[in-house]
């Protein structure tokens, strides 16, 4: 059965059965791979409805957020060749989607984003380098869910736009260091690969 | 070698979107440069991951709402600018993105002294400029509001003892009093953001003394 999904792509279980989370990763695959509109049918019911509910917490109303969140959804299909499962989690790829359209529509700003770094056609992510920055994006998310509520919130807001810079305490709380060095590999790894 | 680093709340503000866009233009620049600060970034954008998938609270889509993104799909991809690739030249690819090119392409003027600026078009919260200071020569006098990053391009500055190579970036704030001096040997470029108009002072700036700030 592991067989007729790759070995990064199949959900992993995380503490008990009835807490488990897909990764999503496998949809995206099949999405990049297959243009698997089931699989992307299953992303849209996840996501769209997140995303929309982040642009309205970020001042958007109901009808931009829509139209917004179904080009953040058309983004992903057109893009899925862009993820890289060893430095995000398919939620991180969307954010940073749907963030960055946020900007598009809703302050009228050019967003200047860093160089691209992505895999080529003769190299691949490790799947062992994916599988441990799904697992390391699942704790992440556990750990934000478990913080006290006047923390997480605070993080909430920074995220919405609700607070400037100035603000936001760097501190964060959460357990950022070693998804840090997981990504900070995958990098390393990547640069290796493009040379 | 890059030794200083973009600090955690800016990387975190750039993740969050609440930064004008002269500082994202920064953090684009020098991520383009600094694995260890893009890591970093990318640990940010993680905990937004997190915010969206568990802790937002989800708006329904309309009834059509998939229908009508495949078809938004099927109209092929939208044309815009793609992301930028890794590219040949000094210039990082979101600043040449500015700029319209790399060096060649920077449209100079004088401010004094030798020193040169080119404004980039960006938001009026605050301003990006890319400056040209002679090797050996101090950047002029002058005032800045509010925070002010500066980020060696191509040779290196000099200030307060300390020396910032290409992708080094000096924070500043408004009660710092400082005057990067360009390194002997090389021409630098920079870029300076501003959270505040950059004003120079005088046509006339001192005439840098390297040597006895070293």
């Amino acid at each position: 059965m592991i067989g007729s999904l790759s070995a990064w792509g199949q959900g992993f279980v995380n503490g008990t059965q009835d807490n488990a989370r897909p990764d999503w990763v496998s949809q995206v695959e099949r999405v990049r791979d297959h243009q698997d509109r089931e699989a992307f049918a299953e992303l849209f019911r996840h996501f769209a409805p997140r995303v929309k509910g982040f642009l309205m917490k970020s001042g958007a109303d109901a009808t931009l957020a829509e139209e917004c969140a179904q080009d953040v959804m058309a983004t992903l299909w057109n893009k899925a060749h862009l993820f890289d499962p060893a430095r995000a989690s398919v939620a991180t790829w969307i954010f940073t989607i749907a963030r960055n359209r946020k900007i598009d529509l809703l302050r009228k700003q050019r967003r200047p984003e860093p160089e691209d770094l992505s895999w080529g056609p003769e190299a691949e992510p490790a799947q062992d380098d994916a599988l441990a920055l799904q697992q390391e994006s699942e704790h992440l998310r556990r750990a934000l869910s478990e913080l006290p509520d006047a923390q997480r919130e605070l993080i909430e807001r920074a995220y919405f736009g609700d607070l400037s810079h100035s603000e936001i305490a760097a501190e964060t709380g959460l357990p950022l260091g070693t998804i840090k060095s997981r990504i900070r590999l995958a990098l390393d790894r990547l640069r290796h690969a493009m040379r | 070698m890059i030794r200083h680093h973009l600090t955690d709340d800016i990387l975190l503000a750039y993740s969050a979107a609440t930064l004008p866009e002269a500082f994202n233009l920064m953090v684009a620049a020098h991520v383009s440069l600094c694995d260890d600060c893009r890591a970093r970034l990318e640990a940010f954008d993680a905990v937004g991951g997190a915010v969206l998938d568990d802790i937002c609270d989800s708006v329904g889509m309309s009834d059509g709402a998939l229908a009508a993104t495949m078809a938004l799909i099927a109209g092929g991809p939208p044309v815009g600018v793609p992301r930028a690739a890794r590219r040949a030249g000094v210039l990082p690819a979101p600043l040449q993105d500015y700029v319209g090119g790399d060096l060649d392409a920077i449209q100079w003027r004088p401010v004094g002294m030798g020193v040169k600026q080119a404004i980039l078009p960006t938001s009026k919260d605050a301003a990006a400029r890319l400056l040209l200071i002679p090797a050996g020569a101090a950047m002029p006098d002058h005032g800045h509001g509010g925070l002010e990053m500066t980020m060696a391009l191509q040779g290196a500055f000099i200030d307060a003892g300390e020396r910032f190579g290409r992708g080094d970036v000096e924070v500043a704030t408004a009660d710092l009093a400082h005057t990067p001096i360009a390194d002997i040997g090389e021409d630098c470029i920079c870029l300076a953001v501003t959270d505040a108009p950059l004003k120079f002072k005088s046509l006339l700036p001192r005439i840098a003394q390297p040597f006895l700030r070293i």
